[in-house]
């Protein structure tokens, strides 16, 4: 069965201050799918991505999210991870004295010995294999597995890093959180043909991007606008390029004014 | 409401006499100078009152030592080295061994020494049959070119009564390739003053650990040590460290590198045993171009109280110095870190670091650095930093985003803070068995 990730009537906000920031989200991403997530700064794409992947600095207000109808809401970020999810952050934290070979090794033994507590997770040589094949297939020089992960990574390092990271988990839904930003034509070309050569049939994403620009090299199946805490537009690549033409001030003129109307 | 404490009471002593001193110098056969010089010390040790209020001492409250306990001399009883649980006689690398002595209760329970090693002329023995086999070498630098009685009472104390220890010298010249590696291991519980010497003589180089351990007991013990390093012009010694008393031992110890012109000392100090450890770690750079490269790591856990006083002491112009220490503190432990870079007047392009790094994990646990500079040259590059960590929310969600459970991805950050300092241990198997001391600290 295809995965989906089911978002319905989501609101969250930041932990500790009640205003929303999402106020009512409703997506469904399937396995195979692209579907980009765009919207002004401040609408809340990052919240959602955040409050996908349980960061504790949110809270969640009402809703559900769903994946393959398992409560997701209820799990650990860790558990949410395990069940085939994966973010890849907009500013990635360093963590200074653990390195990125490491880090994923045990991210794999941690998958492993969820499905069976009798694993010994994977063998060296084969992680070794396996690591030099995606950083190989994602540009990425060798001696990246050596170095602390994400500690002195310049900005591009930074992103290619999260999607190695993604080839190597092989989610099943991946939310790339401005994946883009920060990163000169050439390592963008690199990180969308990372990201283009892992989605396909067996993983869905959901692409957030302030620019259109991203969208030249990953073409979306859908296109979404969220605007101060709900999606306000759904359609397909096409609205990419209308938003690319007229800005984002027609999305607020048209929203302020429904809004109007139904006060 | 807060309890003002105060510290009325000074510190009893332990009960040792002169006489003490005579019988342990007579039971060893020393020659006389030797015993002269015990006895000097001692006279030094009676006329210093215990430490108590003095700057470097007044936040360190040893009280609760129980010399009753503490002050009985260790006598060997027969255990051996297989009584020693092994961890700490493993060797240090897989390849051809250079020198192990494992010391037990004081007395020499284990030793081996390369070929290699011998041929050319470097010494690693006990210190007891230093005295007897090398009188000149050891009288002309045991407790007299580094450690000295004046350096304080414990120091003095020492002086008197020291009883076992290890004993290295590399010839001018002379490259000791292979690790040497000492290991002092307590089964019976009082009083050790273990002392290692090495001496490096110039151009010489040698790598060399040395490790304290002592099996668990409810008793009281004490270690009054010295540690001294003295390298050589262009000599070059890397020297590690570790300590692992058991968790009713006090340690007083006084260490101190004294590194000579164009020469090289790269030391690295592993506290992470002992109920209290009291240590001043000190380094000289007594002659130009000097450089000294000093590294601390600790993990205090419990009731542990850990008061780390290093100095870092610019005797001569160029001279570089890097300290850099890390430590954790979780439960009720605490921790105390004092640098404190000198300089003699007019050592001019001296070039001085120190750095303490410390990780907070539980509310209860309190960590103090406290750096100083006294300097007294104007074209000088000194500083000092101390910072002060807890484990944080958003590393942690980071890699549990990677599927990594809580505690695991707690561990990580924490091995991953320590790991900078690990990584100048010289031996890859020693790193791996420091990182499952710090994984069971961190278990608890």
């Amino acid at each position: 069965m295809a995965a989906t990730l089911e978002i319905r009537n989501l609101h969250a906000s930041v932990d500790g201050d009640e205003s929303l920031i999402l106020r009512g989200v409703d997506l469904t991403v399937k396995e195979g799918e692209i579907h980009a997530l765009m919207g002004p700064n401040g609408s809340g794409k990052s919240t959602l991505a955040n409050v996908l992947m349980g960061n504790p600095a949110y809270e969640v207000q009402a809703g559900a999210v769903l994946l393959d109808d398992a409560d997701v809401l209820e799990m650990e970020p860790d558990e949410r991870s395990r069940a085939g999810l994966f973010l890849a952050f907009q500013y990635p934290v360093a963590i200074p004295g653990v390195t990125v070979a490491n880090f994923l090794r045990h991210a794999i033994n941690a998958r492993m010995k969820a499905e069976d507590p009798e694993s010994k997770g994977i063998s060296i040589p084969k992680f070794a294999r396996m690591m030099r094949q995606k950083m190989t297939q994602l540009h990425i020089d060798h001696n990246f597995a050596g170095r602390y992960l994400n500690e002195g990574f310049s900005g591009g390092e930074k992103k290619r890093a999260e999607v190695l990271q993604m080839a190597v988990l092989e989610p099943r839904i991946a939310v790339l959180d401005e994946t883009d930003s920060g990163l000169d034509i050439d390592a963008l070309r690199i990180v969308a043909d990372g990201v283009n050569s892992l989605t396909g049939p067996s993983m869905g994403a959901l692409v957030i991007t302030h620019y259109q620009r991203m969208l030249n090299y990953i073409k979306p199946d859908f296109v979404h606008v969220m605007y101060d805490g709900r999606l306000v537009e759904s359609g397909g690549p096409e609205l990419a390029h209308e938003l690319e033409e007229k800005g984002y001030e027609w999305i607020r003129e048209k929203h302020e004014a429904m809004t109007q109307a139904l006060v | 409401m807060a309890v003002v404490r105060r510290r009325s009471a000074s510190p009893q002593a332990p009960r040792y006499t002169r006489a003490d001193v005579e019988a342990l110098s007579g039971s060893l056969g020393e020659p006389s100078w030797l015993l002269e010089r015990r006895l000097e010390a001692w006279e030094h040790y009676q006329r210093t009152p215990m430490p108590f209020m003095e700057e470097e001492w007044r936040r360190t409250d040893y009280r609760h030592i129980r010399w009753d306990e503490a002050d009985r001399l260790i006598r060997a009883n027969g255990a051996t080295a297989a009584d020693e649980p092994g961890r700490n006689i493993e060797p240090l690398t897989g390849d051809e061994q250079g020198g192990r002595l494992v010391i037990v209760d004081g007395k020499v329970a284990q030793f081996e020494l390369a070929d290699r090693l011998v041929k050319q002329g470097v010494i690693f023995t006990d210190l007891g049959t230093a005295v007897r086999e090398h009188e000149e070498l050891v009288r002309a630098h045991l407790l007299t070119r580094a450690v000295t009685p004046a350096d304080g009472k414990f120091a003095a104390l020492h002086t008197a009564l020291w009883d076992a220890g290890v004993f290295v010298y590399v010839p001018r010249n002379t490259v000791a390739e292979l690790p040497l590696h000492a290991v002092c291991f307590n089964t019976a519980t009082g009083a050790a003053f273990g002392h290692v010497l090495v001496v490096l003589e110039d151009n010489a180089q040698a790598t060399m650990q040395v490790e304290y351990a002592s099996r668990q007991s409810d008793k009281q013990s004490a270690y009054i040590g010295a540690t001294e390093l003295i390298v050589g012009a262009a000599g070059n010694l890397r020297y590690v460290s570790l300590q692992d008393w058991n968790r009713e031992t006090f340690e007083f110890s006084h260490q101190r590198g004294v590194v000579g012109r164009d020469a090289q000392l790269d030391w690295v100090n592993g506290v992470m045993g002992s109920r209290l450890t009291k240590a001043f770690i000190e380094v000289d750079a007594v002659g130009p171009r000097a450089n000294a490269r000093v590294s601390g790591f600790f993990f205090a856990d419990r009731d542990q109280f850990f008061d780390l006083d290093t100095q870092q002491n610019h005797n001569a112009p160029l001279t570089n110095t890097d300290l850099l220490f890390k430590g954790a503190a979780r439960d009720n432990a605490r921790t105390l870190w004092q640098g404190m870079i000198k300089s003699l007047p007019q050592m001019q392009q001296i070039d001085g670091y120190q750095v303490c790094r410390n990780l907070m994990l539980s509310d209860e646990a309190r960590m103090d650095s406290i750096p100083g500079l006294e300097i007294e040259a104007d074209d000088v590059a000194c500083s000092h930093a101390a910072t002060f960590g807890t484990l944080e929310q958003e590393p942690i969600y980071y890699l549990m985003s990677r599927g990594i459970s809580r505690p695991q991805a707690q561990l990580m950050i924490i091995e991953g803070f320590f790991d900078e300092l690990l990584q100048r241990v010289p031996f890859e198997r020693v790193r791996q068995r420091l990182v499952e001391e710090i994984k069971a600290k961190i278990i608890g």
